[in-house]
């Protein structure tokens, strides 16, 4: 019988594989004020008023697995390692002008060049004494435990007044699963907790001295026998000249999908470049024409602006992820990902949303609709990124319908989006945009529905027509999200309730549950 | 026995915090992957099976050996003991051998220098297959013959002619779908080789003497060179009952191979995909009644998908045979229960066991006769209600604690009924797309486990000379606030603060032979258990005070204040420093079987229950009816749990256990492909509630007359389980506004989950009828 034991040679680590066993390797603790070209091929960060400097940063390495091996700061968990759970949640703090902006996110599939220059907020940074600390114990908020760490530090961050605080105790949780209380104690924990605002002053001038110029990381990966790059740009210009020398690069932004590829497919990404955050990639602009969105703006950075441009539209970006995903994925990666079944890009189709493609210093504008080609394939040349992204303001008359399809509400992905954009005059249909996402390989436009409506009296039975030539225009799949019968089906409901809706019919049951 | 009506001290029956609450806020509690790590410590990951079905023709494990980091790999072959993780069936292998038979089989474990190392290598396994055809489906594999255990019937009368002479008679169907656990904190162990072949497992596991059984016989070791600890789990609900034994076995094997320590801990899709879940069941029932609504005569049959090995699917099946009549009489019934053998994950413990499958066809039953009759299906429940006379249950039990009467008559009144009722109907008849349902379902479930000799806990307490408690019981944490509870009986027995008593680890070498904390039991038996050890040190310590202060016992009282013996008021500590200079034990074992239970598992007739809990709920929901979508929008909860123990922790269970059976009969969707692969295998498809799904109104209370007729630990009653099963009345309240949309069209067909695509189905399928 042939025991397998061997390989001994293994046991004796090497610098290469140091990394390899985790415990505080490369991990030093430097004097606040550190400043960046101290240390240049480290990944610098902020934790509880120390500069952390880690060197020999896997690039996709997670933050939770830093904290977890690393530091062996051990109270925040992994529930699922692919952002669905929340049990990873730590606040992240970025310096915007003479404040720290503080975001939940998902530590699980939050790489560590992402770390770079930010500051880092674990439940342990609570001490165990705060509010949302104690209103958890007093409304008995635990109790396996497990899930409670990620909750602590999603209501902190709304008690600190972090990136979306103005949401409900509710939107705050929907990424924070729990399978023990039933929420109830969570939830009324939560709304017992006023506003606890921190004096950052320290955090703004230790992050001061952390900023740095653009950065490459090089790892020798002792996994796969060779080295991998991470790159850190810190404009669009210098993002133009770095992905023109690397097209082969992959662009992350958020990562809260690419971050699934390396934990959940374990796949080994060579060069990346992380572009979250790019100021001028981040812009938000308002006018009467419309709202310009850079690519790395965060989700619910956008609420705001996009529900102004319709509620249905905000009401869509509250349904993304939890709050932790929409406080870190971007509409550009929602967008520049493909996905036949992201959330953004139905609806921004319907509204004439115009895409702006940058390649070295050359831009060139498309309809949002033509940038996708087929499954897995876009209108993008090598070296070419999404710069930003216009919205036109639609006009005050258009019917515009939203929908997002899933079996569960919140943080769930859609088996059915769809978006409808009527304009009527006189009681007749001038223009229709239509678009679908799950159901077809691409975010797709209804061409057949749009024309049979084009023109048509708006009507229950133009409506129910147009529902009938969705069988044309999609040939949708069956998988785990709903069958290709009920997306067809529920398709075509969806042109229908317009007409319901415009009857003034109670048209939702969140409005409802609401009420 | 002491009187368990005692009225408490200060401990019992108080809302007093999890022990664990001030830990976990603060990230403190330390959970397995949490704990400290031996230097050297490898970590484990298993090969698994990519076939549903298959012979294994070969098996080449050199890639794996040769990958980066890895120190060693392990197959069937490796076994020293036996190749069995099952609890009694000798079907579960840790390693398969010869042929795989589910889809995510373990097929062999490699341990590495670190985790990304251990699954980036188990993936480089290569196993030759030769397809076999699997089973999948109940309907399959009931055609084949394929069964884990012949079909089991209970019963009595003569149901065929009954039926048949029935004024009314209707016949229906139900399928039900499985659960995952997702208890939040994955399936993980850290075995520790000690001196002599010996072996330290921290394993997060519910039932932690099964481990320890399990890593003996697969390492041929003795028990008693088995240690098994476990302090909290990140959840369980069943699902670390028996399934935490593949982990830990592994990891052991794999420590006293190498001489290191070894954790693994799965991924969550790994988690997912390897380990067993709640039974998919379909029902098919016909049953007799007269025009008021009263049954004549059922009969149910059962069947339900096991999977690929027996797991403790008997006792599943049975449960849901003992709940297929909930709360209501049946003169004469017929329930059989089918036990299909798949080339599926085994299906496994959660929380209910097979009990919410059965109780939802009664829930169905009641339904469909009060739509054939156009009743009220509140009043057709209440009249089916068992009560004097009409109190003996399929299985020969006599139903002598019956309280669903009351309970649902008062949550009549609390959750004003009668006028939601009519609330519901008007606006149903003024809204054409969202449809309105409300339902009432009550809870009957029956406590102990219905294998007799299960019921039986062990307890060990220790005072220590200062005066400070510890605790051991058999019992396990995994956040149902067990601890807690069991603290507050032992501290009101000497009358001392909770705080004084510290609560451990589980641990084999303190409490052997333990029974899993499963089936509610948890307080019962380990509550009575450490009542008992602690009763034993008390009367020794009563008897040395009455002696040494030259008192009656009688004289001698512990008091918040301290322990009084006469006039002398000395502190607990003091007499616990003078009981040891006075050379009296401190230290006591514990135990208590559960009594007047029995059950002939041929007949299947006996008293398999000590008691029954009781609740009920009502739930009012609103259907979109283009779209299939739907929210719960108000929850009333009356639940009995005998004279609470602790009422905060009683209501977090409710609460918790009803919007977890809501999931299932909801959002909560297993999905398997054509090849027997499990396409749901992470919180991205398997969607369970979350925050926003919480009813916005949701009322629940405790019952106020509670009280155990059995002289439980201070007559309260277990709560783990029952209160899963009033989410059946979102799933009957769903049912009422899909026959809303579509009215004089039959009663709807909907199945759970009662996902949006099931509910716009059932809207159709009435469509289509009527049209």
């Amino acid at each position: 019988m042939g025991r397998a034991v061997s390989c001994s040679a293994h046991l004796h680590l090497t610098a290469p594989f140091a990394w390899l066993t985790g415990r505080n390797a490369g991990v030093n603790i430097l004097p606040v004020g550190t400043k960046r070209g101290d240390t240049p091929m480290s990944v610098r960060f902020l934790l509880d008023g120390e500069v952390i400097a880690l060197d020999e940063v896997d690039p996709t390495g997670t933050v939770l697995e830093m904290l977890r091996m690393r530091l062996r700061r051990t109270g925040t968990k992994e529930g699922c390692a692919e952002g669905d759970c929340g049990a990873c949640t730590v606040l992240l703090g970025e310096l915007q002008g003479d404040e720290i902006l503080w975001r939940a996110v998902n530590s699980c599939i939050l790489f560590l060049p992402m770390l770079d220059g930010k500051a880092l907020l674990t439940v342990e940074s609570l001490g165990g004494g705060h509010p949302v600390q104690q209103q958890m114990v007093a409304h008995h908020g635990s109790q396996c435990g497990f899930c409670t760490p990620g909750i602590v530090m999603s209501l902190y961050g709304r008690a600190i007044g972090a990136l979306g605080a103005e949401q409900s105790v509710a939107d705050i949780l929907a990424g924070n699963l729990c399978r023990c209380t039933g929420y109830g104690p969570i939830l009324a924990a939560g709304e017992a907790v006023g506003r606890t605002p921190r004096d950052d002053s320290a955090t703004v001038a230790a992050l001061r001295a952390l900023q740095a110029p653009s950065t490459e990381l090089q790892f020798q990966d002792g996994l796969e026998g060779r080295e991998r790059r991470a790159f850190i740009p810190r404009s669009a210009d210098e993002l133009a000249v770095l992905y023109t020398r690397h097209p082969q690069a992959r662009l992350v932004a958020g990562a809260t999908d690419v971050g699934l590829w390396v934990t959940k497919q374990q796949r080994v990404l060579d060069d990346l470049i992380f572009i979250g955050d790019i100021p001028d990639l981040r812009l938000i602009e308002e006018t009467p024409e419309g709202v310009r969105l850079g690519a790395c703006v965060r989700y619910t950075e956008a609420q705001a602006v996009l529900t102004n441009l319709h509620p249905a539209l905000g009401e869509l970006v509250r349904r993304i992820g939890g709050a932790q995903v929409r406080n870190t994925g971007t509409l550009g990666g929602n967008i520049a990902n493909g996905s036949p079944i992201g959330d953004t890009p139905p609806a921004l189709i319907a509204l004439e949303a115009a895409l702006t493609l940058r390649q070295g210093g050359n831009r060139r504008q498309m309809a949002l609709e033509d940038f996708f080609i087929a499954y897995g394939k876009q209108d993008r040349q090598p070296g070419e990124f999404v710069e930003s992204i216009f919205i036109p303001r639609p006009r005050e008359t258009a019917l515009i319908a939203i929908s997002k399809l899933s079996k569960r509400f919140d943080s769930d992905i859609s088996a059915v989006c769809g978006a409808i954009n009527l304009q009527v005059e006189a009681g007749h249909i001038r223009v229709a945009r239509i678009a679908f996402g799950g159901m077809a390989a691409t975010p797709k436009r209804a061409r057949a529905a749009e024309a049979a409506l084009t023109g048509a009296a708006f009507n229950e039975a133009a409506l129910d027509q147009a529902a009938a030539l969705l069988a044309e225009d999609f040939a949708p799949l069956t998988d785990v999200r709903g069958s290709s019968a009920y997306r067809l089906a529920v398709a075509g409901n969806l042109l229908r309730r317009v007409w319901a809706e415009q009857q003034g019919e109670v048209m939702s049951v969140l409005e409802l549950a609401h009420g | 026995m002491a009187d368990h009506d005692i009225q408490t001290l200060n401990a019992v029956s108080r809302p007093l915090p999890h022990d664990s609450a001030r830990a976990h806020v603060a990230g403190r509690a330390l959970y397995t992957d949490d704990m400290p790590e031996a230097a050297g410590m490898l970590h484990g990951a298993f090969g698994l099976s990519n076939e549903a079905h298959a012979k294994i023709l070969s098996l080449d494990l050199s890639a794996v050996r040769a990958a980066p980091g890895v120190v060693a790999v392990f197959s069937a072959a490796d076994i020293p003991g036996r190749n069995d993780v099952s609890p009694f069936a000798g079907d579960d292998r840790l390693f398969a051998e010869g042929e795989v038979i589910y889809h995510g089989q373990a097929v062999f474990l490699v341990v590495a220098t670190s985790y990304q190392a251990a699954r980036r290598a188990a993936k480089l396994g290569r196993i030759d297959y030769e397809k076999l055809p699997p089973l999948l489906s109940i309907e399959d594999a009931l055609a084949a013959e394929s069964v884990i255990e012949p079909v089991q019937t209970m019963g009595r009368g003569d149901v065929t002619a009954d039926l048949a002479a029935a004024p009314r008679l209707v016949k229906g169907r139900l399928e039900i779908g499985g659960q995952d656990h997702f208890y939040l904190e994955g399936q993980i162990a850290i075995a520790t080789p000690q001196e002599e072949g010996q072996v330290h497992v921290l394993s997060s596991t519910q039932h932690p003497s099964e481990v320890q059984h399990i890593v003996a016989r697969v390492l041929g070791l003795a028990d008693a060179e088995v240690t098994v600890e476990v302090r909290r789990m990140g959840g369980g609900f069943g699902g670390k009952e028996t399934q935490a034994s593949l982990f830990a076995t592994a990891a052991s094997l794999a420590a006293v191979r190498t001489g290191q320590q070894v954790k693994i801990r799965a991924d969550r899709d790994d988690d997912m995909v390897i380990t067993g879940k709640r039974h998919e069941f379909t029902a098919v029932y016909e049953v007799g009644f007269d025009e008021t609504g009263k049954v004549q005569a059922i009969s149910i049959t059962l069947a339900s998908r096991c999977g690929c090995t027996a797991d403790l699917s008997y006792s599943i099946n049975d449960r849901a045979m003992f709940h297929a009549d909930n709360c209501y009489f049946y003169p004469s019934v017929n329930i059989h229960s089918h036990r299909a053998k798949t080339n599926t994950v085994s299906a496994t413990a959660f929380r209910g066991f097979g009990g919410p499958q059965g109780m939802i066809v009664a829930e169905r039953v009641m339904d469909h006769i009060a739509h054939d009759l156009g009743l009220d299906p509140l009043l057709v429940r209440q009249r089916n209600l068992y009560g004097p006379g009409r109190d003996m249950t399929p299985y020969a039990m006599q139903v002598t604690d019956n309280i669903a009467p009351e309970i649902i008559e008062e949550l009549v009144e609390r959750s004003d009924y009668a006028a939601r009722r009519a609330a519901v109907a008007d606006w149903n008849k003024t809204h054409r797309i969202i449809k309105k349902g409300m339902s009432l379902t009550p809870v009957k479930f029956g406590i102990s486990f219905t294998t007799t000799h299960l019921n039986q806990g062990g307890a060990l307490v220790n005072l220590y000379t200062d005066g400070s408690i510890l605790l051991n019981h058999g019992g396990t944490e995994m956040g149902q606030g067990l601890m807690i509870k069991v603290a507050q009986v032992v501290a009101d027995v000497f009358a001392v603060p909770v705080e004084t008593v510290r609560i451990s680890s589980t641990r084999t070498d303190k409490v052997p032979n333990t029974s899993a904390t499963a089936a509610s039991s948890g307080t019962d038996l380990n509550g009575m258990a450490a009542f008992n050890a602690a009763d034993t040190i008390r009367q020794r310590l009563v008897a040395f005070a009455a002696r040494h202060f030259g008192v009656t016992e009688a004289q001698v009282r512990f008091t918040p204040a301290g322990v009084q013996a006469g006039v002398e008021l000395i502190s607990f500590g003091q007499l616990c420093q003078l009981a040891y200079l006075n050379r009296v034990s401190l230290s006591s074992t514990g135990f208590y079987a559960t009594p007047d239970i029995h059950y002939d598992r041929k007949t299947h007739t006996g008293r398999p229950f000590y008691y029954f809990a009781y609740g009920a709920a009502v739930a009012e929901v609103a259907v979109d009816t283009l779209t299939g979508e739907h929210k719960v929008l108000a929850v009333d909860i009356l639940h009995d749990v005998g004279k609470s123990l602790n009422p905060a922790i009683d209501l977090g269970q409710i609460e918790g256990g009803f919007i977890q059976g809501m999931g299932w009969l909801t959002t909560e969707e297993l999905v398997f492909d054509e090849s027997g692969r499990l396409l749901t295998h992470a919180p991205s498809t398997y969607k369970i509630p979350t925050a926003s799904d919480r009813p916005a109104r949701m009322n629940i209370a405790l019952w106020a007359q509670g009280r155990n007729m059995e002289p439980t630990i201070h007559r309260s009653k277990a709560v783990g389980e029952p209160p899963f099963m009033l989410a059946n009345a979102v799933f009957c309240a769903l049912t009422q506004a899909v026959a809303a949309a579509v009215p004089e069209a039959g009663f709807p067909a909907l199945d759970a989950p009662a996902t949006p695509e099931r509910i716009l189905a059932a809207i159709n399928g009435l469509k289509s009828r009527h049209g």
